[in-house]
């Protein structure tokens, strides 16, 4: 398929954006989260399209292992939005201000 | 215009929708929908990048287990009832002009770099991006990395289990 990279990278640019501005715009820990997610996925968006542009397997394995650590982070930090909920009552981002020394 | 270039304007405005959607809407819930449709959207991208591997990984992994993970924790808190506090006054246009900033930086990166020959297209080997290639520079290149990650995968097991276990039941 003839795509040009510069406008895939450009796409992934304004998703990446986005997933920013999600963090920042938002008060709700789990779409702050999503928000995280938004922006692992905009990365690997630019990573298949210099995989394609460089010819190199490589970049394919460096998504697979992003995606990976992604599924674990996932884990981890939904259990803890989990516990956090269970000790505030509120998954508002606020409330783990309290956890500040 | 080819008939790929529309293809592809046409699903980068879905992914590009489907983002801003999950960002304003209310619901948790439709948050979540939001970000399994832009998954999809961007799984598509990757078989229009010759990544078929990677797009299957996408949809099973991501829009599969990872969202099904995070639409089961929204329902378990019912955090439709959780009340979130007011923006902060200032929140909403410092974030906007912020990322207004980001974009623009990244654009004038993409426009004063693209002179250069890596972003030019060229012909593709045979059978780039295919199961077969991506898995023979795992388990050959990327052999002692894989295993990390499993081992990752595992800690994380264990730290959720961990995290999320009742204190009250522990004696027993």
């Amino acid at each position: 398929m003839n795509i040009p990279t510069n406008y895939v990278v450009a796409l992934s640019a304004v998703l990446f954006t986005l997933g920013v501005v999600g963090v920042l715009i938002r008060r709700n820990a789990i779409i702050a989260f999503m928000s995280v997610e938004l922006m692992l996925n905009a990365a690997n968006l630019a990573f298949i399209a210099f995989a394609r542009a460089q010819q190199q397997v490589s970049g394919h394995v460096f998504v697979f292992f992003v995606i990976a650590v992604a599924a674990a982070e996932v884990a981890v930090g939904l259990a803890l939005i989990v516990t956090i909920f269970k000790a505030k009552h509120s998954i508002d981002v606020d409330q783990v201000s309290s956890l500040k020394g | 215009m080819t008939p790929d270039l529309i293809l592809f304007l046409a699903l980068a405005l879905l992914a590009v929708a489907t983002a801003v959607a999950m960002l304003a809407s209310r619901s948790a819930v439709y948050s979540a929908l939001f970000l399994v449709l832009n998954l999809v959207t961007v799984a598509i991208l990757y078989l229009l990048l010759n990544a078929a591997f990677i797009a299957m990984v996408q949809v099973t992994v991501y829009a599969g287990a990872i969202m099904v993970l995070f639409l089961f924790v929204i329902m378990l808190l019912g955090s439709q009832q959780a009340a979130v506090g007011p923006d902060l006054p200032w929140q909403r246009t410092v974030s906007l002009v912020l990322g207004a900033a980001l974009v623009a930086l990244m654009g004038y990166v993409l426009l004063a770099g693209s002179r250069g020959t890596l972003l030019t297209a060229t012909a593709l080997l045979e059978g780039f991006g295919s199961p077969q290639s991506v898995g023979r520079v795992l388990f050959s290149e990327y052999m002692v990395p894989f295993e990390a990650v499993s081992t990752l995968l595992l800690a994380a097991m264990v730290g959720a289990i961990v995290l999320t276990r009742d204190e009250r039941t522990e004696g027993r």
